[in-house]
């Protein structure tokens, strides 16, 4: 009974500061803001002051084993229920904002305008839907590969709760006109502070049942882990060091101006992707490529090298953002050349995760999950490639500003992490809601081609529209002047605009449909259907050749 | 002893594992943006550069609010097209007091870089209310609310104090004037003071047409009018530093 009431009287604090900060609010978004933390800090008092355990009703409402497994899976569950869960809000943001560009009047202001929901779509789509995916599956990677249950389960739960409340206090943010203008460090101070809080949380969980561990060896997969949580945090602390204008008030002013902002920017921006979307998402693959070939990992020297070069060279490759802009010019040309040399790392663990499937790979034409990883890994491989290629100041100069990046962007995000997310979050929700298998494989087997034509549309498209606009800015006439204005180059790209748009909806399409699949598995259907592969066989034909047998021609 | 023995030696423990990895990523970054703060070329003064005035100061905060460095660059390279496109290009002075920078990494509309004084405040209002009835093609959405909405930056002193704490060299006039220098920089009746002085090439008009009041279109086009008008790149003393800058 006193720990309820110190629980409380702790929420009540929390809730009394929450009404301060908005009576004492400088602007309407800081309130806002307080008035939802408000509201949370309300809820929890209710809750805990009826000793009323919603969290178990809603566990039924998503069909959630009771029985407690013999690992602690209660926040893998969450995580991949959230992952779906932004994952469609994320996309449909995506295709959202992607229509906008063919067709502007789509544009609502001032909410709803292209340039406040664009940071919304990354956000959502990296941080929430990435970053749920990848906190639920080292959650249940880790507990696996050292044998043991996650240390402070408790501070586990605050960790997944608390990155919520970061997501949605982010994306609300991003609307209410909210920003630091950092591309995917847009949310200001106050946000940041708390997403620190939760995150320092998160890799004291991790590292703590790595300590716990009952196997005497860490995993590889959890090398990529500890170097993504560690990196993350030095990104997140160095590249949003500011000074608010007031502590009631949402803006603040970055520490660092100019060039030397801009290289911190883009250092973390570049790494986000190197340890967020790469080093994380590979420690995913290592574990469940395997797993779900029932092969062991190719090579485990090859592994260690891997690892080792991809995290020290990553981090150099920041500068290629900024080529020939006032950024010092030695500065260009290490970006440049770490990010050539980034290509062999990277091909590193494309190589181990698709050689995993040696003597297994009869299972790319009858397994669909199998064939997500491939096309996965076929993805990274071939953003890695263009990675670099990008990265050659020649090239850049052309594909710099233009949707090419965006195309290059897309490749790795859909079909990289998108893909190798789908293919873990269908290998997950069958074991973690203990059901045989998953409703419909032929769904997924769906979901696979709707995600991968819709890919190609996307990324072809981009592709166009980058080299299109690229050359057409440089374009000069035989008088010597520049053929075409600005607004001619915005012009040729409109149907390229749709075809992107008409990509990205296969994609959520392929999404909504996994969705369907997913909470079908979560009641506990399994649908009625043809076997994904079935060796022809007609037991009329099975037979010797009685009636004429054959005569013996002639010699 | 082979690699894979000397490993294992990591890979047993957690410390040492988590120590490696952060030594593994903490170079690169080290070694490229620790320099920045002090070579030469990076931190060099240009004749010209001074902080923004409040008003603009406040339309860069609106500029940042509604995501503009999402389809805008601020940073025109050195090649022939740009250079004739948009103008001379970008040095690392000009971005000296932009905190954070605004360079953009995409162009779905063109440069800001040096936008300044290419257009009428007339033209910047009208596309700012309704882009497509000044250019047709254009994607861009439209941003008629700023015109309504008043401008209210809360305590003008504050932003400029907490620019002062970052390194942007506000005197303390400067910062004490700021609620006047804000209102009358807008207002070509009122009587702006000193702000010229401790200003130089500030712009002193009513920016949207409506004298009635300082709207939040008087803050964002009176800091478009000022991009890139305050070094003169093409005078002697600009030329011979830009001889002098190295690495470009």
């Amino acid at each position: 009974m006193e720990a309820v009431l110190g629980r409380v009287g702790l929420w009540f604090l929390v809730l009394l500061l929450a009404i301060g900060a908005f009576a004492g609010a400088q602007d309407t978004a800081f309130a806002a803001h307080a008035v939802l933390i408000a509201i949370v800090a309300f809820i929890l008092i209710w809750v805990t002051a009826n000793s009323y355990d919603p969290l178990t009703k809603v566990q039924s409402m998503f069909h959630m084993p009771s029985d407690p497994s013999r690992y602690d899976d209660d926040p893998v569950r969450w995580g991949v229920l959230a992952t779906m869960f932004w994952g469609i809000v994320g996309m449909l943001a995506g295709v959202f904002i992607a229509l906008q560009l063919a067709f502007p009047a789509l544009n609502v202001e001032p909410y709803l305008n292209f340039g406040r929901v664009r940071p919304l779509h990354t956000s959502a789509v990296i941080f929430a839907f990435g970053g749920n995916a990848l906190i639920a599956t080292s959650f249940y990677i880790v507990q696996r590969t050292c044998r043991t249950r996650l240390a402070f389960p408790s501070l586990a739960r605050f960790v997944f709760w608390g990155y919520q409340l970061f997501i949605v206090l982010a994306a609300s943010g991003y609307l209410l006109g909210v920003t630091q203008s950092r591309e995917y460090a847009e949310p200001e101070w106050y946000v940041d502070i708390w997403l620190t809080i939760v995150w320092l949380s998160y890799a004291a969980v991790f590292i703590g049942t790595i300590i716990r561990r009952h196997e005497p060896h860490i995993y590889v997969a959890n090398w990529f882990f500890l170097a993504f949580i560690i990196t993350v945090a030095m990104l997140h602390l160095v590249n949003n060091l500011a000074m608010p204008v007031s502590l009631l008030g949402s803006r603040s002013y970055s520490a660092f101006a100019g060039v030397q902002d801009a290289l911190t920017q883009w250092w973390y921006g570049h790494n986000a992707v190197g340890f967020f979307l790469t080093a994380g998402f590979l420690a995913m693959m290592y574990y469940f490529v395997p797993k779900q070939a029932e092969r062991p990992i190719y090579s485990y020297r090859l592994s260690i090298i891997h690892f080792w070069s991809l995290i020290f060279l990553y981090i150099w490759a920041g500068p290629h953002h900024l080529h020939y802009t006032a950024l010092p010019d030695w500065a260009q040309t290490l970006g440049m050349v770490f990010s050539v040399m980034l290509w062999m790392p990277s091909w590193g663990g494309m190589i181990n995760g698709l050689m995993t499937l040696n003597g297994a790979w009869d299972k790319v034409r009858t397994d669909p999950i199998i064939r997500m990883m491939v096309m996965a890994l076929a993805f990274y491989g071939m953003s890695t490639f263009e990675g670099p290629v990008l990265s050659i100041k020649a090239v850049n100069s052309l594909s710099h500003y233009t949707d090419w990046t965006i195309g290059h962007v897309h490749s790795g995000a859909l079909g990289w992490n998108g893909m190798i997310t789908f293919a873990c979050v269908y290998y997950l929700v069958p074991r973690l809601w203990k059901r045989d298998r998953m409703f419909s494989l032929r769904m997924i087997n769906w979901h696979f081609w709707l995600a991968t034509i819709g890919i190609v549309f996307y990324a072809a498209s981009m592709w166009v529209a980058g080299i299109t606009q690229g050359l057409m800015w440089r374009e000069y006439g035989l008088d010597g002047y520049l053929v075409n204005s600005f607004v001619d180059t915005v012009e040729a790209l409109h149907p390229m605009y749709i075809m992107r748009a008409f990509g990205g909806g296969l994609y959520l399409l392929g999404g909504a449909i996994m969705t369907y699949n997913i909470w079908m598995t979560l009641k506990g259907r399994v649908r009625e259907e043809a076997p994904m592969s079935q060796p022809i066989f007609d037991d009329e034909k099975d037979r010797p050749i009685t009636a004429n047998p054959a005569q013996v021609p002639a010699e | 002893m082979s690699l894979t023995q000397q490993h294992k030696k990591l890979e047993r423990n957690v410390t040492l594992l988590s120590v490696g990895a952060f030594v593994a990523v903490a170079i690169g970054g080290i070694v490229e943006i620790a320099p920045l703060f002090w070579i030469d070329n990076t931190i060099e003064k240009v004749d010209g550069m001074r902080p923004y005035t409040p008003l603009e100061q406040a339309g860069r905060d609106i500029y940042i609010r509604e995501g503009c460095y999402a389809c805008h660059s601020q940073m025109i390279r050195p090649f022939r097209d740009e250079v004739e496109r948009y103008g001379h290009y970008s040095l690392a002075a000009e971005s000296m007091y932009d905190h954070p920078f605004q360079w953009g990494s995409k162009r779905t509309g063109p440069d800001l870089a040096r936008v300044g004084g290419r257009y009428s405040d007339e033209w910047h209002v009208q596309h700012l209310q309704d882009p497509q009835s000044v250019v047709p093609q254009s994607v861009m959405p439209s941003y008629a609310f700023l015109s309504d909405t008043e401008l209210y930056v809360g305590d003008p002193s504050a932003t400029l104090r907490a620019l002062q704490r970052v390194g942007v060299p506000y005197t303390e006039a400067d910062i004490e004037n700021a609620p006047t220098d804000l209102k009358a920089q807008a207002n070509p009746d009122a009587d702006a003071g000193d702000l010229q002085e401790r200003y130089p090439k500030t712009q002193i008009r009513d920016f949207d047409g409506n004298p009635t009041k300082v709207t939040e279109m008087d803050a964002l086009v009176a800091y478009l009018q000022m991009l890139g008008t305050l070094v003169d790149v093409n005078s002697a003393a600009a030329q011979e530093e830009l001889a002098e800058e190295k690495g470009r």
